[in-house]
């Protein structure tokens, strides 16, 4: 019996054995894990989103660039679907029978009790027409939401564009979106995101298992009201951006103006573009792939990421490091007999200009004075490789000073950074044996040279006022008390002498209003614009136009830079358009003077578009602008006005 | 005798009803939250199934006390009958019963429904002890046993034919008294043995199990080589095992329902379903897991208001305690079960006559199965079988058969002084 006794124990180690290993388990659900938690708060507790408005986008003068239009989505929750007349329903929402079904199966695939979007972005006209027999339709309700709207169709780059958030995008932004909202994908929608966006507002509310709400959780405790979003008023002029698309219709190439005083930026324009509002709704996907497929990169923001030699742009900058250096005097002059030698090598001016100051030089381009400056300042140390080379990596730091060589970091995603070289750069490329004529381009502004549009109009800002810049910024304020990051109030100096400018300044203005400049045809009535030509040899056919400036020359308002791709010489096109420009920013009219011959709608209508032999469609978007298509896919678009215009009447001439 | 009347109610473990008062009014507790709608009037309602658990455990404590009133006499002496009388109840329930779920077992009488397979556990209870208590029964031996076995098979065959396959397994819990009373110990290693070869015959390819059947077999071969009837027996206990393998998954396929399957390979991992028989368990964990470690406080769980978990005030009660109480709630409850049990089977210890000790471990071992089966299921570690917790579960049938069971057992401990 004893040992029978004993078989107590082992049974009742048993029942605590047993016992054990159930609390264990409880523990590692109740305790050990939360997953049973979150999937009893998923199962029981559905948030429920109010969308707030999207901030609205402002001009400069508070004019409309985007604003947002109602719209509304058909939301279905199939458990809930009884027999209707669903040809009725078909009808109004424009869809046939076989999608209808298709439709359905998908929502109920994808939850039959919970609602899922069965067809979206329903205009204002087919809402009203739904909403008198919705009633009829059990299980389908309406939701509303706001999407964009732009009232004047411009500024497409400058806007950017919304999108579904991806995966991406809601790792990112960690638990704020959900998948099916929308976010700013490019451009001030995609930079100012945040403050757009504003907060959504959101309820708790408990289902039971049948999907049945049964009313707030905890009172109403975590539940929070939407916030709109807040306004933006960017610096944009809408009556200049709206011109100035209008203007490069049918061109490839940038406008950018900006405001010398504030570094706000004026005019953002990229061409080719597209209009805003076919990115908006329900034919995006199938209105995206066709911008996408455009041959000439609609969705390249040139204004940023276009990279170009300025040319003979580049010419002021260069005469004011020389003057800062003291390698020239502004009243010394250097004789062109239409070429210059370097060692073995001789350089082609375009014209002969005779014995040439500074403020000559400028106003006729004369390639011949700015080689033999550039030569000067590389030579200032003494001739050996070895000075000249340290000579250059000086030179190209107070070139850097005026932004090149690195982004202006602009309040806009995307900038790009052009390289400008450096000692060690060219070491690379030509090894240790080069000097002053071996990289003489550059003195005019090719060759190792690129900017973007953007950092061209910087540098007129800088010489507009006289040796500083703002950081030019694209919005003016955001909210109602209009905040601005203190950083672009922020005054970056170059430098140079304020003193120092006035010379070149001179010789700009001598390029626009003397009748030996090279801009003389784009000059204005009673306004002194100082400006530069540039005619960019490229390796895609024609040169491109470019001009630079600025206006008035006292007390400057406007700094600008127009680049015409293949558009010829700098006062074909590049002039005449910043000269329209500005004087619609000045004066906001425009008198319709004839330039070059030619009036203010000629220039919008010429198609300056290189012909593409390319067939295969372009479907990448590749980083720069000067790496895409190769030299003999490319022809000029001829037509009669071109011809006209190519030539530039009386001296307004060449570079 | 005398004396022992009228210290009547002195001798009654007033402890076991104390804790057995505690798990009906957790029980109350908790079903009444299952039952709450916090959009309805809080009235209360003796319609709603906490209002008629009130009535049951009321009226649980009206049959167990007069249960306290019968001659302990009375329950040795009228086993058979009563062990009858559920046989019968079983037949009539194959005949005249209603069908539940699938399940032809209960018998309705007016309004109320008999579960006799509820009853059936006491009168084999009852039966067995008496019989291991008759003069000379000795459960090393070949007979007994086989007369034993008879006694618990009958009443597990005729529950089969409902079909009702949990209420059938609650009889393996017999098992243990007769460990207690002297069965051989072989005889259990050998059952779970067979259970474990059943479950990995589940997991495993025949190929595997054969095979390491074999290698086995080869080294108690080779480690008895010396004796020739051993090496007879391990090699027929080979043979048997794999001709079991084929057996077991004959009788896996084509006896078992497909529920019963679809439930077995769930606990088993070997299928993962969420809707059908998985659904239950995976809302059940959910419920519990909910709770974390002091619960969301009574009639604040959101899985238990808004209904997530099927069969919450039967089957899964358990959930209800683990998400409005947590894991605190659940260690008390365990505690009290434990404790409980614990105490019947010392109680049992401490009878003089062996028909109470036999019946104490019965009763003892068929509580802690029903615990922990119905605890195992809620948390996805045992088959769900549907068998309710003791005294907790909303249902008459099932509280009243598991008072019936205690309180007989008190009677009989109340009177362990006497003579039986």
């Amino acid at each position: 019996m004893d040992q029978l006794f004993n078989r107590k124990y082992i049974i009742q180690g048993l029942f605590v054995l047993l016992a054990i290993l159930l609390l264990g388990n409880l523990f590692y659900i109740q305790i050990g894990t939360d997953k049973y938690f979150i999937n009893a708060n998923s199962n029981a507790l559905r948030k429920s989103y109010i969308f707030p408005a999207r901030g609205v986008i402002l001009d400069r003068n508070n004019n409309i660039l985007a604003q947002n239009q109602p719209t509304y989505d058909l939301i279905v929750t199939p458990k809930l679907v009884k027999p209707f007349d669903t040809l009725s329903l078909c009808e109004i929402i424009g869809i046939d029978m076989p999608t209808f079904r298709e439709k359905l199966r998908k929502a109920t695939v994808k939850s039959r009790y919970q609602a899922s979007i069965f067809q979206k972005l329903l205009s204002v006209e087919t809402y009203a027409a739904l909403q008198e027999k919705l009633a009829n339709y059990e299980g389908f309700e309406v939701q509303k939401r706001t999407i964009r709207y732009y009232p004047d169709s411009i500024a497409s780059h400058f806007l950017g564009y919304m999108r579904e958030v991806t995966q991406g995008d809601l790792d990112k932004y960690n638990g704020y979106y959900r998948s099916g909202d929308y976010i700013g994908k490019t451009g001030i929608e995609k930079e100012y995101e945040v403050n757009l966006r504003g907060t959504k507002g959101v309820t708790h509310i408990l289902y039971n298992v049948k999907n049945v709400a049964q009313g707030k959780y905890a009172d109403g405790k975590l539940d929070s009201m939407a916030i709109s979003g807040d306004q933006l008023t960017s610096t944009i002029d809408i009556g200049i951006q709206k011109l100035g698309e209008e203007l490069l219709a049918n061109k490839v190439g940038s406008i950018v103006a900006i405001e010398p005083a504030t570094g706000e930026v004026l005019a953002f324009v990229s061409s080719p573009g597209y209009d805003p509002n076919k990115l908006v709704g329900n034919n995006f996907s199938k209105n995206y792939s066709e911008i996408w497929a455009n041959p000439y990169q609609a969705f390249v923001v040139r204004p940023i990421q276009g990279g170009y030699s300025p040319g003979s742009a580049f010419k002021p900058l260069d005469a004011l490091i020389a003057l800062s250096e003291g390698v020239v005097d502004p009243n010394s002059t250097i004789f062109c007999p239409g070429y210059y030698v370097a060692g073995n090598r001789k350089f082609k001016c375009e014209h002969i200009d005779g014995n040439t100051n500074l403020r000559w030089a400028l106003s006729r381009s004369c390639n011949t004075y700015f080689y033999s400056i550039f030569a000067k300042m590389m030579t200032k140390n003494g001739n050996s490789r070895i000075k000249q080379q340290a000579a250059y990596e000086a030179w190209q730091n107070k070139v850097r000073k005026f932004g090149i060589g690195d982004t202006l970091g602009i309040d806009f995603p995307g900038e790009k950074a052009y390289k400008l070289f450096r000692k060690k750069d060219y070491d690379k490329k030509h090894g240790k044996y080069w000097s002053n004529s071996t990289i003489m381009s550059v003195a005019i502004g090719q060759g190792e040279i690129n900017t973007t549009p953007l950092q061209m109009a910087n540098i007129m800002a800088i010489i507009a006022n006289r040796g500083y810049y703002l950081k030019p910024h694209i919005v003016k304020g955001i909210g109602n008390n209009k905040y601005i990051d203190p950083k672009y109030k922020q005054k970056h100096y170059v430098d140079i002498d304020a003193k120092l400018f006035e010379p070149v300044i001179a010789g700009m203005q001598d390029a626009v209003n003397t009748s030996t400049g090279t801009a003389t045809e784009s000059r204005l009535r009673n306004i002194i614009m100082a400006g530069k030509t540039g005619t960019v040899q490229n390796s895609r056919g024609k040169n491109h136009s470019v001009f630079i400036g600025f206006a008035p020359r006292d007390n400057p308002k406007i700094a600008i830079a127009v680049i015409v791709e293949n558009g010829g010489y700098g006062g074909s096109y590049a002039a005449p358009i910043a000269s329209y420009i500005t004087e619609k920013y000045l004066t906001d009219s425009l008198t319709g003077r004839l330039i070059n011959g030619a009036t203010i709608q000629k220039y919008k209508d010429a198609n300056l578009l290189p012909i593409l032999k390319v067939t295969k469609p372009v479907n990448k978007i590749t980083d720069s602008l000067n790496k895409n298509t190769k030299k003999e896919n490319n022809k000029i678009a001829i037509n009669t006005f071109n011809k006209e215009i190519d030539k530039p009447k009386k001296n307004a001439t060449t570079k | 005798m005398q004396q022992q009347s009228n210290r009547f109610f002195f001798n009654v473990d007033w402890v076991t009803i104390l804790i057995y008062v505690a798990l009906c009014v957790v029980g109350f507790i908790n079903i009444f939250a299952t039952e709450y709608d916090p959009d309805k009037s809080t009235a209360f309602s003796f319609t709603a199934n906490y209002g008629k658990q009130l009535i049951f455990i009321g009226t649980g404590l009206i049959l167990g006390f007069s249960i306290l009133l019968f001659d302990a006499k009375f329950f040795s002496v009228f086993a058979p009958i009563v062990y009858g009388v559920t046989i019968i109840l079983l037949l009539a329930v194959l005949v005249v019963g209603q069908s539940v779920g699938g399940n032809q077992a209960w018998i309705p009488i007016g309004s109320f429904k008999l579960q006799p397979s509820e009853f059936a556990k006491f009168g084999t209870a009852l039966l067995l002890a008496r019989y291991i208590s008759s003069f000379n029964v000795k459960l090393n031996t070949l007979k007994p046993i086989l007369i034993c076995a008879v006694i618990i098979i009958l009443p597990m065959c005729l529950i089969m034919l409902q079909p009702d396959a949990g209420s059938t397994l609650v009889f393996l819990s017999f098992m243990f008294p007769l460990y207690r009373e002297g069965l051989p110990g072989n005889l259990l290693v050998l059952f779970w043995g067979l259970v474990l070869l059943f479950i990995l015959n589940l997991y495993l390819s025949p190929l595997v199990l054969i095979t390491s059947i074999l290698i086995l077999g080869g080294i108690f071969v080779y480690s008895n080589r010396k004796k020739q009837q051993k090496i007879i027996n391990i090699t027929l206990i080979t043979a048997l095992a794999i001709a079991y393998l084929f057996v077991a998954k004959f009788l896996f396929n084509n006896v078992l329902q497909s529920h019963q399957r679809d439930r077995i390979e769930l606990v088993l991992g070997l299928k993962t379903d969420n809707k059908r028989s998985g659904y239950n368990v995976i809302q059940s964990k959910i419920a519990i897991g909910a709770g974390q470690v002091t619960g969301r406080g009574f009639l604040e769980g959101t899985q238990t208001k808004f209904k997530y978990v099927p069969a919450q005030s039967t089957d899964f009660i358990f959930s209800t305690i683990g998400e409005e109480w947590g894991f605190v709630g659940c260690a008390v409850v365990i505690g009290l079960y434990l404790f409980l049990l614990l105490r019947v089977i010392n109680m049992a210890e401490r009878q003089r006559s062996s028909f109470s000790r036999v019946y104490g471990y019965s009763i003892a071992c068929i509580l802690f199965f029903h615990v922990f089966i119905n605890i195992g299921m809620t948390i996805g570690i045992m088959p769900v079988i549907g068998i309710p917790l003791p005294f907790i579960s909303y249902g008459g049938s099932s509280l009243w058969s598991f008072t019936l069971l205690l309180f007989i057992f008190l009677k009989l401990d109340s009177n362990r002084m006497g003579f039986i």
